[in-house]
This record gives C-alpha cells, structure tokens and sequence, in this order.
C-alpha cells in the first residue's frame, strides 16, 4: 500500500467517530496495545526529545525498504507514533522522503504537530524523513 | 463550598473583572475557555491593551534623545512607568533597570558578578526548586570561574532545607540566588530569613520574583533585598520586559553589562565612561512600548489591590486544593504550609502530557511538562507535572471545570 493510500485509509477510519472523545479513545487504544519496539532500541541514541514526552524512534532497512519501530512514555503520542509508522513504515527511502504528510491535519489533530517545544512528534517526523534521505544517499552512493 | 462563598465576600464582581480580559471571552474547542496557565504568562486586561496602543497610534518615538513634542511625550511615559513599576514594589525609581525580562535581569547580575565579583573557589548559593532562568547563569559564571555552586536541598513536601542553608553560608559565598515562588510547587520561600540570614553572613540576595510578582505585595526596602528580578508578562502586563530592582550601591560597583545607546557619558576610541545607574544598564532603543504597558499593568493591580488579590488567589487555591484531593488518584507535587496558587499534580501512572492534552480538548488550559524546572522533576522522580495556576480572573467555577476535565481525562486514559 502506498503512502497516500495509507493515509487515506486512516483518514476514513477517523471519519466514522462523532466527536473529539472516540477520536483520542481510539488513540488512546492504539498506544496501549502497539508495543512498537524492541526495548534494546530504547537508546538515548534513539531518544527524541520533546519538552513534554520522549519518543524513541529507530530505523533499519529490509531489502529496499525502510522499516521504522517507536515508542514513547506517554500513551496518546504512543498512539500517534503508531499512526505515523503505519504510515511510513515499510516503505521506500525515496517515497519517504518525498511524502507529503497529510493525514494528521486531515484527522483533525493538528495540535499534536504544532511546531512548539511541547511535542516530539514534529521532531520524529523531522527525524524520519531525515533517516530516509540518509538511506537514500548512501543507496545512490553505492549504485 | 464555605470557601467559594467566602470568595465572593472579596471578590464580589470578578465577572466584572473578567471582562476587561477579552481573550477570556471565547470558546477552545468548542468549550469556554478556562486559563489556568498563569504561571507561564497571564491575559491582559484593556487598560494595558489600549496603553500599547495609545502609544502608537499616538507618539511612537523614540526615548531620551528627540527634541521633538513626540519623543518628549515617549521619554515621559516611558519614565513614568519606571516610577510606576518602582512604586508598586516599593523602590526608588533609579534603582530599577528595564530589561528583557527575569531571565535577563538575572543574567546580568550572573553576568557582573562573573566579571567582577567572582574568584576561583568562591560559592555562589541557588536552590534545588530554581527555574532554568537562575541555574545556568550561575552556571556559567562558576565553569568559567572555577567557582563553586551550591544549591539549598528541597525537602519532600516542597520546602527550602533551612538548616542546610544555614550551614552552607560561609565566607566563601558571594551571591545567594533564589525564587520567591516556585512556579512549579508554588512553595512561597521564607525569604526574609533567607536575606537576613546571608546579610549576616555579609553575602547579597536576589530573588527572583517572577511568580511572586503578581500574587504577593513586594517592598524591596523593607525586605533589604540586594537584587530583585520580574517580568511584566507574568503580571497581566506584556511580553518582553522586566526589570531588574538594585540596590543603588550595588548597581554603582556593577560593570555594564552591554555597550551602546544610552548607558555611555561620554566615548572616545580610548575610553568610554558611563551614564549613572539604570541607564547604564539599558542599552540600545529600549522596549518602549512594552515598559508603557507594563506601567499600565502595574496601576492596573495597584487599583484593584494586591492585598486583596492575594487574600482571593489563597481562598482559590484552598479551594482548587480541596477539590482536586477528591480525585483518588491525583497526587499533589509540593504541599508546602506556605503555599501560592501554582498547584502541580500527577494523576495515576498516566503521562501529564496526556492529561494535558485531554484537558486542552474541554477547553482547559494547563501547563504541562517539566516547567523549565527539570532538577526539581529529578528530585520528585517525576517526568513532569500538570500545573494548574491561579490569576485574580479565575472562579471557582473555573476549578470545577478543571476538576471535572480531570475526571473524564482518567476515564479516557483508563
């Protein structure tokens, strides 16, 4: 699937909730049930941080595709992070890079993405399109 | 209830006061808003709003070098509100130096004292419930000395360890630097024991006042403080501004902590010497505007009375206290005797972050985080805090709404 038809899927799945409480209900879930990452990823290497929570993101390639697994100490970002790797993950260095990222506005959650010091989501998708112009760097470099 | 009822005995038209703060008057998500983020900067009321823009849509000017009839009037009200902010704490008016605000009047007395006063061994005295503010100053002005800093514990209610900070004052000391309230634990520090015990030690004071500014009268002569550091945002007045109060004596000996526009007597390419105390600290064009609407705010809170602010804002607090205690859950971080309205809490195992934000969705706005204060988490062992803090403008209604979007957040949370 691709990134646009990711997104797409979430934003549909959004749409059936009536208001703001099913909205983070659900995210609330999804944080709780995703563990995102093996524990010996959990580094201060990995560690994005944000005045409010702290994310660990880490990246690996599996053939040609990049596959990224996180977490966070608290349960609503968990729940986004979630989000954003169904979104990102597996999926090709250049397509990330150029991904355009417009499910979160779309679902109604803008907040979570203010460029403010609350947050570390904005880093973590700063960081992952970063990781996936590294990885596309070093693919052309060896080609 | 008894004190909600009490309140009403003081504060009886705070509805009135409520609407001379316009941004109090809209919906967050579709809720009415409730601000109880005050301890990072309050609203402001018209008074202050039109002040601002009687300034420029009046006589924008630049201040004490115009002939002009507009520079004249800048320069008059600019100064007048040296004397107005000089008056609401109880100073002389050419003992108090605009600045950016109390980060940058405390950077300049680190700043003095790093090039002046402080020698390698030397101790400079902080306490463990500082803001980042009046760290890393003293910081940097220690790594560079090869001074010593050393900070006053803090005990597991909240409070100063007062007899450590009797055995840490020695001949070694040159500077004690502490908050008058702690913006996180909301702990009020006994500081004229503080002053009294280091002035016998010969050792200056200054207290950083930011979260005091508002909620508590303040008399630097009767307190014998050396240093005194504010900000106007943090008191229904602007952002951008402060002021650093000193002692007269104390701003003579400080070196200039900037150079340019109004802190020189006179230059030349071999010497330059400096204009008296406070100009010699306010370099460059200053925030004209913003020292105008500071002194705005200032009559603003001397109209309404501090006293009086500070009596309603403790039977809000006490109220706030009680209702959030019947939260199972919710622990308070800092239970000092002595105690202001910035009340910091954790519910459960849940995240502040989360709870911040699920109160942000009822139109609840919380701080939430480590509060520039990450030392004071460590101490707690905590990530971080939901800080809820008082102004004269909230209600008890306003803490019932906290109350109630707590509950739904630990529903959600689970």
């Amino acid at each position: 699937m691709t990134i646009k038809e990711q997104q797409d899927n979430i934003i549909a799945d959004f749409e059936v909730f009536g208001d703001w409480m099913e909205k983070y209900e659900y995210i609330i879930q999804l944080g709780k049930d995703l563990p995102l990452i093996d524990p010996k990823y959990k580094t201060d290497d990995n560690l994005i941080r944000g005045c409010q929570s702290k994310v660990w993101l880490h990246a690996e390639m599996q053939g040609d595709k990049l596959v990224f697994t996180a977490d966070s100490d608290a349960v609503i970002t968990k729940g986004l992070v979630g989000l954003v790797i169904q979104v990102l993950s597996h999926q090709t260095p250049k397509d990330i890079a150029n991904a355009d990222i417009y499910f979160i506005d779309a679902i109604g959650l803008t907040s979570h993405l203010s460029p403010t010091r609350s947050n570390g989501l904005l880093s973590m998708l700063k960081q992952i399109k970063l990781y996936a112009i590294g990885y596309q760097a070093k693919s052309i470099q060896q080609n | 209830m008894e004190t909600a009822t009490a309140k009403n005995t003081i504060w009886p038209d705070v509805e009135k006061i409520r609407n001379e703060f316009p941004i109090l008057q809209q919906s967050i998500n579709g809720n009415p808003l409730v601000y109880l983020d005050n301890g990072a900067t309050t609203q402001k009321p018209v008074q202050v709003i039109r002040a601002m823009q009687e300034y420029y849509t009046g006589y924008n000017s630049n201040v004490h070098r115009g002939v002009h009839t507009l520079s004249q009037k800048a320069t008059s009200a600019y100064e007048a509100a040296r004397h107005q902010v000089a008056a609401f704490i109880g100073a002389h008016h050419h003992e108090v130096v605009f600045t950016k605000g109390t980060t940058d009047a405390i950077n300049l007395v680190a700043a003095g004292f790093r090039k002046e006063f402080l020698h390698e061994g030397d101790e400079v005295i902080i306490s463990g419930m500082e803001h980042h503010s009046n760290i890393v100053p003293w910081q940097l002005a220690c790594e560079e000395k090869k001074a010593h800093l050393k900070v006053i514990p803090v005990t597991d209610n909240g409070e100063l360890d007062m007899n450590a900070y009797a055995s840490m004052l020695g001949p070694r000391v040159k500077i004690v630097s502490v908050t008058w309230i702690s913006n996180t634990l909301g702990t009020i520090n006994p500081v004229k024991d503080i002053i009294n015990m280091a002035h016998a030690a010969g050792i200056p004071v200054l207290l950083d006042a930011a979260q005091a500014i508002a909620h508590t009268p303040i008399k630097v002569h009767e307190l014998n403080v050396d240093f005194l550091a504010l900000s106007s945002h943090k008191v229904y007045g602007p952002t951008g501004i402060g002021i650093l109060y000193g002692k007269e004596s104390w701003l003579q000996k400080l070196p200039p902590y900037q150079g340019g526009g109004d802190m020189i007597k006179h230059v030349t390419f071999e010497k330059t010497t400096y204009a008296e105390p406070p100009l010699k600290f306010e370099a460059g064009t200053p925030a004209i505007c913003e020292a105008i609407g500071f002194g705005a705010a200032v009559a603003y809170v001397t109209q309404l009375g501090i006293h009086k602010i500070q009596a309603y804002e403790h039977q809000l607090t006490e109220y706030a206290i009680a209702q959030l205690k019947t939260i199972p859950e919710l622990r308070l971080i800092g239970e000092a005797k002595h105690r202001a309205g910035a009340i910091s809490f954790l519910v459960g195992q849940h995240h502040p972050s989360d709870v911040g934000v699920l109160l942000d969705q009822q139109g609840i706005a919380v701080r939430t985080g480590h509060h520039c204060t990450q030392p004071l988490m460590d101490r707690f062992e905590c990530p971080g805090t939901v800080r809820a803090s008082l102004a004269l403008y909230n209600t008890t209604a306003d803490i019932d709404r906290l109350v109630e979007g707590v509950r739904k957040a630990v529903t959600l949370l689970g």
